[in-house]
């Protein structure tokens, strides 16, 4: 029935063309000719060709008959139209031509040289002139096709491989306006441009913004959820907004296929939820690892464009390199070409594009390798044609070989992924582009050759090979210099005695002829005829390399990640006869036994037993609740957003990172829940996320569920910039530069937020009136309105009494509440005002010194704050130090006295008081979570390590298998590393090794380094 | 106009210099009352404590006696001197005062105020630069070190390259004259990284593209001033072979002592590669080589050890170097170093609490592989044989100075560090340090009980 259906549609499409034609063909322009017109109708007929209409439809011996561009007809037994030119494509096999959305093509992007120079004034508003909008990196107002201009040059390399039609975007900022529908043909624009809107463009990347705001990764997410609603705002034209082109263009932009430039497995995730959240599904721009995390890649129901841009072997062959390279780098080396092949499989729709490439011509290249690891030529060629083609709904016109679409066709000698198949012309438009000129006919074979001498015919054999080789058989085979371009054909040889001779000729059909020299300097004229064709291997080329075994994506794709199969389960879990620390009245038990079951401890006591559980011997060691770490910067992919004062808009939980190796190393600490705050360059930072340390688990599988939701605030040196002070003079331009100006700043943003409520609740009174506009929703606003309404609590980076005595004040005035105090290391001077507010304390051990406003900071801060009466948390604040906060804890003895079951509280129970999640963690008690971790010793001895890590019942850190992990990653390395060398042996090109640098992020603060690798980031 | 704003600057200067004297008269009282202790009289015994010797030793019920801040004798059947000064240890532990091998305790004082920073000189060729003139017995941050039972500290310059010599210091002192134990012993050598630069895009992480590799190649530059470095000490050896020099160099005559082995050249490297430039420092020079930081260095310990270099690892509480490594190696490279046989100590340059976690940094190389007094040697009497002072210090032992701590219980471990007395050449030392001090003072706001 459908197929039916098509073929009237495909008829009626047909009968029009047929009609509409001839009333085009007096084809009318604006443009004057310099000389006489010469109007043609570019009508030819392809002949006895193998047609690929599209990835399903295979047509033999067929006809192709085209004409103004655009196809008339594809199918068997057509006739040769009066007036058409017959091109004869016996052997040939025409495809539709391929469709590349992320061509990098007649629209250049100057890229900013970016990097942050110490001490710059920070860029508060936008450099963009004109009615626009706010922030300069929302540059939705930029449309592709006003400043397209064609390039053969990059045309020509585009179509060399194969490409007819692209669409082309300004590649600049994190909105980017439209992009345009372009063939690659060499005429001029008017003609080019096949839609000029045909795309809305966004990305993570601020592109030449130089404006402070956004400065991480969760102020671009946002930034664009701001814009959305912004837009929506927008359409009732606010008066006081006035005319925004921006929002405008934004608005028009909306109904467009709008497309994300993610370039991340992670980022794609976080864009496909920004879409999610406003009613928009992104195509998404890919970014090459997002076989590393599929399943969460296919749940987005997105079309990816996916790039074949696969790492470069690196040189590794001195021990000294290959040492601070990655095992991630290195298995994304190997597996990198998995990826095409791992969105065919799990059904996920793709296209293919040429973006990202180090050049173009490695395109054929790297879908081969594709193809070895498992991609199939049916989904390759879905992928550059009908799939670019339908999300961008053009299917119409391109992207397939049926009538009515535009002539944009490759003609070539095989099936097109075939590695010995050549594409002799690449028809765009119905012009003709060459990409291999000869060819189109097999010349090779042994041919009788005639040189008419002086003293008559001297016959040899020529047997020609390949462009440039041919050998000349007389009495002995003599070798040649040959040369041969299409349609020249140049031959140097000297048989023995005879001198050499020198020809030169031209080729016509099976006939070649010419003349030539001697050695003497006699001219000769000589002739070829074709005799046998050459012998050659019956080899299609459609054979696949089977690669070497590779290794298995593990989870998360770093060392001690788990492959699929072997990531640990939930388990029944009894631990026996352990000393008990349970935080509860109960206290410390001695030679006690604890069970944990679905997840949740199901008993604590003497002698449990429980058929089926796996039985851990506890006999002297430690059992204790896991670790929380109430101030943490791990597992983010980025931790300040310090472009503003306040950026209450912003959430770590936009951008969390599972790939965080430090997930694991702190399980290794016996810490199970982290709270990752934003950083501290800002008096209002951006809400708070606390995780749990499932080490594997996804971005959205970390958090920790039903939890009231935290935002960080910060006073004193880091919000006012001190760091930016040059000699003794501020160098700093953002408000404030004083602890002055953070009084004024806080008291400003919770009267704006007042206001703005009040705006609201007047509408929700009043919306049924007529006349009653929407106020617009503000993301920062409403964050404040949460606070107000405690529904959000602070925690407030923290550190001389001034400072603290002036926040509580101004929290006391506008009506929110300090829940926590973080550093406080001058809290110990206030702590019964701090008490009065009903705040939580959470500080370091013993930090002091770095800067100046912990000259005071002393390591009895803590003791002196719990006797105030004062619930203490003692936090890390530091990758490597979490690893230790049993130890932290157990500092507060030394410097204080109190007793070990209370230093133990200030890791564990303390901050599940704080964090307001003391119902299911932080002490050991039936029905509370599984989180559990059995020390060696004391837990709060230097010499204590976790044994086992349990986080819901499920054993995510085992010192013993830990050791089996090392192995694993050892051996790993080890392999990948040979596999390197070889290839560099083999004469692949490789690149310098280049070490693995980590990104560590930390809230601004302090100046710990975390050794060679790691390149510390605000 | 440029006469105003430089005026403009003075001012400013004035402004802020005053604001800050104003401020540290205000906190005279935190410190001004911990005085020096004078020089020992008489003869104080320390018994019936468990003394940990730092040669590896344990005494139980142990003696020890001290006469002119010299330590006369040690073991379990010694007895005190009619007179003397009995100090009753019982269940209590001596060990000898620890060590902290590279600090830069009185040069920074507040790491973050400029003006408090005297660590680094300008210009990558200074060995002629001493660390000692710069050392402020003042500093606020010595006396919490003395808390923890750290005794002596290595004061080190730091640089790009030559930074300095280094000196050895008690930590009671009026003036750095006082303080200086042992003064410009060490050569510091801050050798290149040798690595290339990270390379981050804007954006997006992962796949896409954007990279950007920075122009310079640290590698080629790093070996160009490695080269430097080796003629500079070529030449300077010629140099201080002529009998007369037409012109004097003051930084070839600073380093005099590195080819009579009176000093020692202390190479700051962590990768394979910058220690094996270290090692080849002592072939082609002879040098008593020190490798500071030696991350890697459990990679090349037996090369390390046959070369005849000593190694003092950087703080033990730190990340791995590669994600990829043991996630206990820092914790682990000391033990590493024991079992090849390399002399080595610990230090803790953690800026945030300025190294008075040295014990439990060496407690925690206990709990990956080191006896207790294997990690107790380390930062007593191998630091002080590393440093060249061992004849005077690093062990409880008749003949060397009397730098003693006692401690409620082991010192390695917080639990129960709880360091109860000191004495530095004999001398009885106030433990009272600016943290007691606030301590005391904010019990007293709220009533509480001291402790």
């Amino acid at each position: 029935m459908r197929i039916f259906q098509s073929f009237i549609v495909a008829g009626l499409l047909f009968i029009s063309m047929i009609c509409i034609c001839p009333v085009n063909s007096v084809a009318q322009v604006t443009f004057p000719e310099n000389g006489v017109a010469d109007p043609r109708h570019g009508h030819y007929a392809f002949t006895n060709a193998t047609i690929i209409k599209d990835e399903e439809n295979t047509l033999k011996n067929a006809v192709l008959i085209i004409r103004d561009g655009k196809i008339i007809a594809a199918g068997n037994n057509l006739k040769v139209p009066a007036g058409a030119v017959e091109i004869d494509c016996t052997g040939k096999f025409i495809y539709p031509s391929f469709i590349d959305l992320y061509a990098d093509y007649g629209t250049s992007t100057q890229q900013r040289q970016g990097g942050f120079t110490p001490g710059q004034q920070s860029q508060l508003s936008t450099n963009t002139r004109g009615a626009y909008g706010w922030n300069q990196a929302i540059k939705s107002e930029a449309d592709a096709y006003k400043v397209f201009a064609v390039d053969d040059t990059k045309a020509k390399a585009l179509r060399d491989a194969g490409f007819g039609t692209v669409l082309s975007h300004v590649r600049d900022g994190i909105a980017r306006g439209t992009g345009t529908l372009v063939t690659l043909s060499n005429e001029k624009e008017n003609l080019v441009i096949l839609k000029e809107k045909a795309s809305a463009h966004y990305s993570f990347n601020k592109g030449n913004s130089t404006q402070g705001y956004p400065s991480s990764m969760m102020g671009m997410i946002a930034l664009l959820r701001q814009s959305y609603i912004d837009g929506a705002w927008y359409k009732n034209k606010p008066s006081k907004e006035g005319l925004n082109l921006s929002l405008q263009a934004w608005n028009e932009s909306q109904n467009l296929p709008q497309i994300f430039e993610a370039n991340d497995k992670w980022n794609d995730l976080r864009a496909d939820r920004i879409g999610d959240e406003f009613g928009v599904q992104y195509i998404i721009k890919a970014g090459g690892n997002e076989y590393q995390r599929i399943k969460e890649i296919a749940a987005t129901k997105a079309t990816f464009i996916v790039s074949l841009n696969y790492p470069q072997a690196m040189d590794v062959e001195d021990p000294n390199d290959a040492r601070f390279v990655s095992l991630a780098d290195l298995k994304h080396w190997e597996m990198a070409a998995t990826n095409p092949d791992a969105f065919e499989k799990t059904g996920i729709p793709f296209c293919l594009t040429t973006s990202d490439l180090r050049d173009i011509k490695s395109f054929f290249t790297n879908l081969r390798q594709a193809f070895n690891y498992g991609l199939t030529e049916k989904a390759a060629l879905r992928a550059l044609t009908k799939t670019p083609a339908t999300v961008l709904g053009v299917f119409d016109q391109v992207g397939s070989l049926d009538a009515g679409k535009w002539a944009n066709f490759l003609i070539t000698s095989g099936p097109i992924f075939n590695e010995r198949t050549t594409i002799y012309q690449n028809w765009v438009q119905g012009s003709k582009y060459y990409v291999k000129e000869d060819g189109w006919k097999e010349r090779r074979g042994s041919y009788k050759l005639v040189l008419n001498t002086s003293s008559g015919p001297v016959n040899y054999t020529l047997d020609f090979k390949s462009n440039n080789a041919a050998s000349i058989i007389g009495k002995d085979t003599v070798t040649s210099r040959f040369y041969y371009d299409g349609r020249q054909v140049r031959i140097n040889f000297a048989p023995e005695r005879s001198g050499d001779y020198r020809l030169t000729g031209m080729i016509t059909n099976d006939m070649w002829s010419g003349y030539g020299e001697d050695t003497s300097g006699n001219r000769l004229t000589w002739t070829a005829t074709f005799d046998q064709p050459a012998k050659l291997s019956s080899d299609s080329g459609s054979r696949r390399k089977t690669p070497g075994p590779i290794g298995k994506v593990i989870y998360p794709f770093q060392p001690f990640g788990w492959e699929d199969t072997q990531s640990p389960k939930q388990e029944t879990i009894l631990i026996k006869n352990a000393t008990v620390w349970t935080n509860e009245k109960e206290g410390i038990l001695q030679n006690a036994d604890i069970l944990i079951k679905n997840g949740k401890i199901a008993g604590i006591g003497k002698n449990l037993s429980e058929a089926g559980a796996r039985v851990i011997d506890g006999s002297g060691k430690h059992v204790t609740p896991g670790v929380i770490d109430e101030h943490s910067h791990i597992a983010a992919s980025s931790i300040n957003e310090g472009g503003q004062s306040v950026t209450s808009e912003v959430r770590i939980a936009d951008n969390l990172n599972p790939d965080d190796v430090n997930i694991y190393r702190q399980l290794s600490g016996g810490v199970t829940t982290s709270h990752i705050l934003h950083g501290s360059a800002n008096v209002i930072g951006g809400q708070t996320q606390l995780i749990k340390l499932r080490w594997g688990a996804n971005d959205e599988a970390l958090k920790f569920k039903n939890w009231p939701g935290f935002i960080k605030f910060a006073l004193g040196e880091n919000v006012k910039r001190s760091t930016s002070a040059m000699g003794n003079s501020s160098n700093n331009n953002r408000y404030p530069d004083t602890r002055m100006g953070v009084e004024q700043v806080l008291i400003d943003a919770f009267t704006r937020a007042k206001d703005y409520e009040k705006v609201w609740k007047d509408y929700e009174a009043n919306k049924t009136k007529k006349g009653i506009v929407t106020p617009r929703r503000d993301l920062e606003l409403e964050a404040l309105v949460e606070i107000l309404n405690n529904k959000r609590h602070i925690t407030c980076h923290s550190y001389v009494q001034s400072e603290i005595t002036g926040a509580i004040k101004i929290a006391e005035q506008m009506g929110y509440k300090y829940n926590t105090f973080t550093h406080i290391l001058e809290g110990y001077k206030v702590a019964d005002k701090m008490k009065a507010h009903g705040s939580n304390a959470s500080t370091f051990s013993d930090w002091w010194a770095y800067k100046m406003e912990v000259q005071d900071a002393i390591p009895y801060n803590a003791a002196i704050m719990h006797r105030a009466g004062l619930n203490v948390a003692i936090n890390s604040d530091d990758a490597e130090m979490a690893r230790r906060l049993n130890q932290e804890a157990g500092k507060i003895i030394k410097y204080g006295g109190i007793t070990e079951e209370e230093a133990l509280k200030m890791v564990t129970l303390n901050p599940a008081k704080m964090l307001f999640v003391d119902d299911r963690v932080g002490s050991l008690k039936t029905g509370k979570d599984g989180d559990v971790v059995l020390w060696s010793e004391h837990p709060l001895s230097i010499y204590a390590k976790s044994l086992y890590t349990i986080v819901d019942g499920i054993v995510y850190f085992d010192r013993v298998k830990d050791e089996q992990l090392q192995k694993i990653v050892d051996v790993e390395r080890n392999r990948i590393i040979k596999k390197m060398n070889s290839e560099k042996r083999s004469g692949s090109p490789v690149q310098p090794a280049q070490p693995s640098y980590q990104i560590m992020h930390t809230c601004g603060d302090h100046g710990h380094s975390h050794g060679l690798l790691t390149v510390d980031v605000e | 106009m440029i006469k105003n704003l430089i005026l403009e600057y003075m001012k400013m200067k004035i402004i802020s210099a005053s604001i800050f004297f104003v401020f540290f008269l205000s906190m005279l009282n935190a410190q001004e009352t911990i005085y020096p202790a004078p020089k020992q009289t008489g003869t104080t015994v320390i018994n019936n404590a468990t003394i940990h010797t730092g040669n590896g030793e344990t005494i139980e019920n142990g003696t020890v006696v001290i006469t002119d801040g010299k330590i006369v004798s040690v073991g379990k059947n010694v007895t005190a001197p009619a007179g003397a000064t009995i100090i009753n240890a019982q269940g209590k532990h001596v060990y000898p005062g620890l060590i902290l091998p590279i600090s830069n305790l009185g040069l920074i004082e507040i790491s973050a105020v400029r003006a408090t920073n005297d660590a680094q000189e300008i210009g990558e060729l200074n060995p002629n630069v001493r660390s000692i003139v710069a050392y402020n017995t003042d500093s606020r941050v010595i006396n919490t070190l003395r808390s923890n039972g750290i005794l002596l500290a290595n004061i080190v310059p730091q640089g790009s390259l030559v930074a300095g010599s280094s000196s050895v210091v008690q930590l009671d002192a009026w003036t750095w004259e006082d303080a200086a134990y042992k003064t410009d012993a060490g050569i510091h050598f801050y050798m290149p990284s040798l690595m290339p630069r990270p390379r981050f895009g804007f954006g997006g992480g992962g796949g896409g593209g954007n990279a950007q590799q920075p122009p310079a190649d640290p590698i080629k530059e790093g070996l160009e001033k490695i080269d430097r470095i080796k003629s500079f000490f070529s030449e300077a050896k010629a140099y201080l072979g002529e009998a007369s020099h037409d012109e004097t160099n003051l930084k070839f005559s600073a380093v005099k002592g590195l080819y009579d082995k009176k000093q020692k050249l202390y190479i700051h490297a962590n990768t394979v590669k910058q220690m094996l430039l270290a090692l080849d420092f002592v072939k082609e020079f002879g040098f008593d080589v020190v490798i500071v930081g030696g991350s890697d260095s459990w990679q090349i310990a037996d090369l390390i050890k046959q070369n005849n270099v000593s190694v003092i690892l950087g703080q033990s509480h730190n990340l791995p170097t590669l994600q990829d490594d043991d996630i206990d190696q820092p914790y682990k490279t000391a033990a590493m170093l024991q079992k090849a046989g390399v002399l080595f100590s610990i230090t803790d340059d953690d800026p945030q609490n300025r190294g008075r976690n040295l014990p439990f940094n060496a407690g925690t190389a206990v709990a990956y592989g080191l006896t207790k007094e294997q990690a107790l040697q380390a930062i007593t009497l191998s630091a002080a044989k590393i440093m060249g002072v061992a004849d005077k210090t690093g062990s409880i032992e008749p003949g060397k100075d009397a730098n003693i701590i006692i401690s409620e219980g082991d010192i390695l471990d917080m639990r129960t560090s709880i360091v109860t007395d000191a004495f530095i050449q004999g001398r009885k030392i106030d433990l009272m340090d600016k943290h007691k001090l606030l301590n005391e003072r904010y019990n007293r706001k709220y009533g509480l009980k001291g402790f």
